[in-house]
């Protein structure tokens, strides 16, 4: 047998995360942790009101209070802002796109705008001065639905668009409607998808240090993207980017809303900019419900046709998509992330989906956690149990007469694009095995029978999701405005350490010690010797970060490329100093070795101690040892995989159960087993989330009712069940890795596993819809409409 | 997150928070657990000028057995009655109920006389209490006095506590071998009930005697004394817990409407009783 090029000694075992020694033992050092002299406090005035035309804002009560430094009304910093905040990707030419000041002027658009900044001493005194800002509001009618926000005669979230409406991105391939108006079976149904908050443990925090004398300035904040933060504020505010520097310390999670260029950023450097001070704002929970970005908010009118016997012929779906008050970095792009997913792991012979974003007078939407990923894979898989129940089918055997063939090359698919890999029926049946499938009907089938007040039902959800974002050219072709690549630079030092510079910028997830094991692995290095460096502007100057999946499929390659090309100079020194051919020379067990002599070998640190002292370099090879790689992905990637939900509904109270959830995923190769699977157990928390508890609550007036922790649902372990987790890879054909990504697939998966398996508890009595969540009242009055509307 | 400014005295006794109260004067508040009244104070929901803290009182946590009743000190945290021995002999619906508030932390902190000070009609303590005709000691610089449970829900947010007094113990009767159960109804674990009923169940001679209270069905705890009354007169049980709601005025919000909870209180004053007869 050939010996392998590389010892996998790390990569696919479960070596313990390197971040906690220093996060378990408080040493972590976050935004809030960084006190720096002469710093004052900021505290945002916020509307009360969604929807308010904003008459006067009186600062001088509150200019009076103890402490209090300054107080800037929306007019007072408008000269601060050379650009309004950033929107990215305006997603069709005829966008309405709005200005989006960060600190509103003329009108506020929903409860929780900036409408006065509050600047003190002390953060208690700038609280305390913000009650006595006094705003005088002319309340307005609200939009607080998508719907009623498209109705004629409907208030005007931005008046001078004349309509709520944001846009209209259409996608189409086949002859759809031809298709429909021929095929046996038309299945229509409408899905919604409530809006989240996405609660991250830490909440927002940025400290702004300016250098006055040099128009520099340092902001720490809790955000995932310091590369782009510094790009678009450098913009909004009009500092040269060569004079601002972005530090993302530790940060305590993000599910996306922390992939945000934020209003409070801008201000705090406008006031930094003003007062020549340092300035930090920490954000309150409460207001982190208001101000940080939701996420969802979307109603899918989704059809599938199909043959009698449930082949699936055409996919026809129409979506309104709530933007919110404002667009936000990429609001307008988030449904596009699912654009392509509408017929998931199936094949079809036309394809046809549309969005529509609407203005409304609530917290601007944008990325949670799967982003556009679970709202498609919740319409497919709710459409295809319903196709089930209308051809009389077992919703298992539906979804493999329809799945695609497995492959392992690039592949086409109904929507347009191309899939990496996969084996979507192996995996469901691992699931169906794990989950016992056969017993589970036969318990439901009795419990029915006897009229159990428990009913138990199954449900299923073999999704498909797409990461690795992205081909900087697809991306050209969607209108996003950046790029899809990410950086990597690894510097080997002459002692034999090695510092690795990522762009990828992580939040919870594991990077350095995920990192550690490719680069430890390629280079042979020890993995403690390994040092990840990212989150800085100033340390790692290129970088696109990390979200939507991405870190490991783009920066993790960016990676590996950047090992390769050290490897490719080295061989060259090894081979000068072993004289020898750089052809006889192989790199095994972390060395190159002459062929056949094995024991004629450099290892990497010796040749970066050589690189370094360079006495004895081959001819025009420069000193040191140190390469950078920038990678472009040339494809998505396509994780996919079964997941198994049996749920026990209580039928006189409508409270649902999770009693067993089975999950196989293909995420391609796994770096580090525990983090996956780490990855997986969260996501799935998080879909069961959506599915059964979590739900932002408004108002007709717009007030956001579910304004904490109290009300706003999030599932602790003891709503959980013991997940069983199971894998079924097929490497990644995008990348040399073979690696997909995990961050998401737990959340896209879950809702309508969960979903459909409260729907097969209850159809025997009729039901066939219940919105998410699913909670006890909803399931309660579903099953008493089918009963008949009794009491 | 941030509460207005307050003045903020620890009390060394129930006296000496006493004399506090009256220097403050009357929009002071007295500070057990917290954790009802800091939440509120960190929304800015409740502005109390001045707190007299009364949580070390260590004195004043107890829970002692005094013949037909227990009494329990007013400082008494959730996670004592949770975990008394003399609670779970003689009366364990309050050691259950006491289990199943909030979280650890929760129970931790919260006291049985911040519970039911507070006058919340969620309170699962304050339902229960009501269930087993609880008398309250109020004590003030003139004395103390002891209030019957059913005269001491007055409203939402008040009790027969006046701003000048302070409760210092709760007697509880002791089951002396009834059946009891307390239903608790939430979507998570730490969340407050969406609707409770406890139950307190004799059998006497063919028909039942039962006392049955409700959590979070009207303005304070309620007595379902229909569904006591539908038993007494020989109703079944399942026929008596139709009644459970009568008479009441359950929320409507989104944590459940009020005809949701309306139905919930039947369902689960059945499983109640249900539960109360079979121990
Ligand atoms: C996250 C969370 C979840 C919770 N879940 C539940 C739940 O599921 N069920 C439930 O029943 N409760 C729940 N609670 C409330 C908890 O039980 C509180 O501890 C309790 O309601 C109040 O007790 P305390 O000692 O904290 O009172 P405090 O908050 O200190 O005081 C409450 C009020 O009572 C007054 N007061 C306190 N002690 C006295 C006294 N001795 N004499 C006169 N007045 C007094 C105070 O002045 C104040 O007005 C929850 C609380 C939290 C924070």
């Amino acid at each position: 047998m050939a010996r392998t090029e590389q010892a996998q000694r790390y990569v696919g075992g479960g070596v313990l995360r390197k971040e906690d020694p220093e996060l378990l033992t408080g040493q972590g050092k976050y935004t809030d942790d960084i006190v720096v002299p002469g710093m004052v406090w900021a505290i945002v005035v916020r509307s009360p009101f969604a929807h308010a035309r904003i008459n006067s804002v009186d600062t001088s009560r509150a200019g009076g209070m103890p402490g209090v430094i300054a107080v800037y009304s929306g007019a007072d910093l408008a000269s601060e802002w050379a650009g309004p905040l950033p929107m990215a990707w305006p997603v069709t030419e005829d966008i309405n796109n709005p200005p989006h000041w960060p600190v509103a002027k003329d009108k506020a658009r929903f409860a929780g705008d900036a409408v006065a900044v509050v600047v003190a001493e002390s953060r208690a005194q700038a609280k305390d001065a913000a009650a006595s800002v006094e705003v005088d509001y002319e309340a307005l009618d609200p939009v607080v639905g998508v719907e009623a926000a498209l109705r004629d005669g409907a208030p005007l979230v931005h008046d001078e668009f004349g309509t709520n409406k944001c846009y209209t991105w259409p996608l189409a391939d086949g002859e759809v409607d031809d298709v429909f108006a021929k095929a046996p079976v038309v299945v229509k149904e409408r899905y919604v998808h409530p809006r989240l908050i996405p609660n991250a443990i830490e909440p927002r925090a940025i400290v702004v240090q300016p250098v006055p004398s040099q128009g520099e300035f340092t902001m720490w904040s809790a955000t995932q993207v310091p590369h782009i933060a510094k790009v678009t504020l450098s913009i909004t505010l009009g500092i040269p980017e060569s004079k601002f520097r972005v530090i993302a310390p530790e940060v305590g999670g993000g599910f996306g809303s922390k992939l945000q260029v934020y209003a409070e950023e801008a201000i705090c450097l406008a006031v930094a900019r003003r007062l020549g001070r340092p300035v930090k704002w920490v954000e309150e929970r409460s207001e982190n419900y208001l101000a940080t970005h939701h996420g969802r908010g979307m109603i899918q009118d989704m059809e599938v046709a199909a043959t009698e016997e449930g082949k699936l012929l055409g996919v026809r779906a129409k979506m309104l998509v709530d933007m919110g008050g404002y667009l936000q970095l990429v609001t307008p792009g988030i449904p596009l992330l699912g654009a392509f997913l509408y017929a998931g792991p199936y094949s079809a012979e036309c394809y046809s989906v549309e969005f529509t974003g609407v203005f409304t007078n609530r917290t601007p939407t944008d990325a949670y956690r799967g982003a556009g990923r679970p709202e498609a894979t919740y319409a497919v898989e709710r459409i295809m149990d319903a196709l089930a129940r209308r051809v009389g089918k077992d919703p298992a055997e539906v979804r493999r007469m329809n799945f695609l063939p497995p492959f392992s090359e690039p592949t086409p698919t109904p929507s347009g694009l191309s899939f990496d890999s996969g084996n979507y029926e192996a995996t469901l049946d691992k699931a169906l095995e794990l989950v016992g499938y056969d017993e589970l009907r036969k318990e439901q089938a009795a419990r029915r029978e006897s009229k159990d007040v428990k009913q138990l039902g199954v449900g299923l959800s073999t999704y498909i999701e797409m990461c690795g974002l992205a081909p900087s050219q697809v991306l050209a072709s969607l209108r996003y405005v950046a790029g899809g690549w990410d950086s990597a630079t690894i510097r080997c030092h002459p002692t034999g350490k090695v510092t690795v510079l990522s762009g990828a910028t992580p939040h919870g997830q594991g990077h350095e010690t995920s990192w550690s094991q490719i680069v430890a692995d390629a280079l042979g290095i020890p993995f403690d010797d390994i040092e990840i460096l990212h989150g800085d502007t100033a340390v790692v100057p290129l970088g696109m970060d990390t979200y939507g999946s991405r870190s490991v499929s783009v920066g993790g390659v960016a990676i590996h490329h950047a090992a390769e090309r050290v490897k490719e100079k080295a061989r060259k020194i090894a081979a000068h100093e072993l004289e020898v051919a750089e052809d006889d020379l192989e790199f095994a067990d972390g060395k190159f070795q002459v062929k056949g002599a094995p024991d004629k070998a450099k290892s990497i640190p010796e040749v970066a101690f050589s690189a370094w002292t360079a006495h004895n370099l081959p001819e025009g090879l420069e000193p040191g040892l140190e390469e950078t790689y920038v990678f472009d992905p040339p494809n998505f990637t396509y994780p996919s995989g079964a997941h198994i939900c049996a749920v026990e509904i209580d039928t006189d109270t409508g409270k649902t159960e999770v009693v067993r959830y089975i999950a196989v995923d293909d995420c391609g190769t796994i770096i580090n087993p525990m983090i996956v699977e780490g990855q997986i157990r969260g996501g799935v928390a998080q879909g069961i989330a959506e599915a059964l508890f979590e739900e932002a609550v408004y108002d007709d007036n717009g007030t956001l009712l579910t304004s904490s922790m109290a009300t706003y649902a999030i599932p602790s372990a003891a709503e959980l069940p013991r997940f069983t987790l199971a894998g079924n890879v097929t490497p990644s054909s995008t990348n040399p890795l073979g690696v997909k990504g995990v961050g998401e697939a737990g959340t896209i998966a879950a809702p309508p596993a969960v979903v459909n398996a409260v729907i097969d508890a209850l159809s025997h009595f009729g039901v066939t819809e219940i919105d998410m969540p699913a909670t006890p009242e909803r399931v309660w009055n579903a099953i008493q409409n089918a009963k008949g509307g009794s009491k | 997150m941030i509460p207005e400014p307050f003045e903020y005295e620890v009390a060394e006794s129930a006296d000496h928070a006493l004399e506090l109260l009256g220097r403050f004067g009357t929009d002071a508040k007295l500070l057990a657990g917290g954790h009802s009244l800091l939440p509120l104070m960190k929304l800015r929901l409740a502005l109390p000028p001045a707190l007299v803290d009364i949580g070390r009182l260590s004195d004043l946590s107890y829970i002692r057995d005094n013949g037909d009743a227990i009494a329990v000190g007013a400082l008494t945290c959730h996670e004592d009655l949770q975990f008394s021995d003399v609670l779970k002999q003689h009366c364990p619906i309050v050691s259950h109920a006491a289990g199943e508030i909030g979280d650890p932390q929760v129970r931790h902190r919260g006291t049985i006389g911040g519970a039911v000070s507070h006058g919340d009609p969620a309170a699962d303590l304050a339902s229960v209490l009501l269930t087993l005709d609880a008398e309250f000691v109020i004590h003030s610089t003139s004395g103390d006095r002891v209030v019957p449970a059913a005269d001491f829900f007055k409203d939402l947010f008040e009790v027969d506590i006046s701003t000048q007094e302070m409760l210092t113990e709760i007697r509880i009767p002791k089951l002396q071998g009834a059946g009891w159960s307390y239903q608790k109804f939430h979507a998570r674990a730490q969340d407050w009930a969406v609707v409770g009923v406890a139950a307190v169940v004799n059998r006497s001679n063919g028909s039942i005697d039962a006392a049955v209270g409700l959590t979070t069905m009207g303005d304070t705890p309620l007595r379902a004394r229909a569904v006591e009354e539908a038993l007494s007169s020989g109703a079944d049980v399942a026929t008596a817990s139709q009644e459970a709601d009568r008479d009441t005025n359950p929320p409507d919000d989104h944590m459940g409407s009020a005809g949701y909870r309306r139905e919930l209180s039947k369902v689960l004053t059945r499983r109640a009783l249900e539960e109360s007869l079979s121990r």
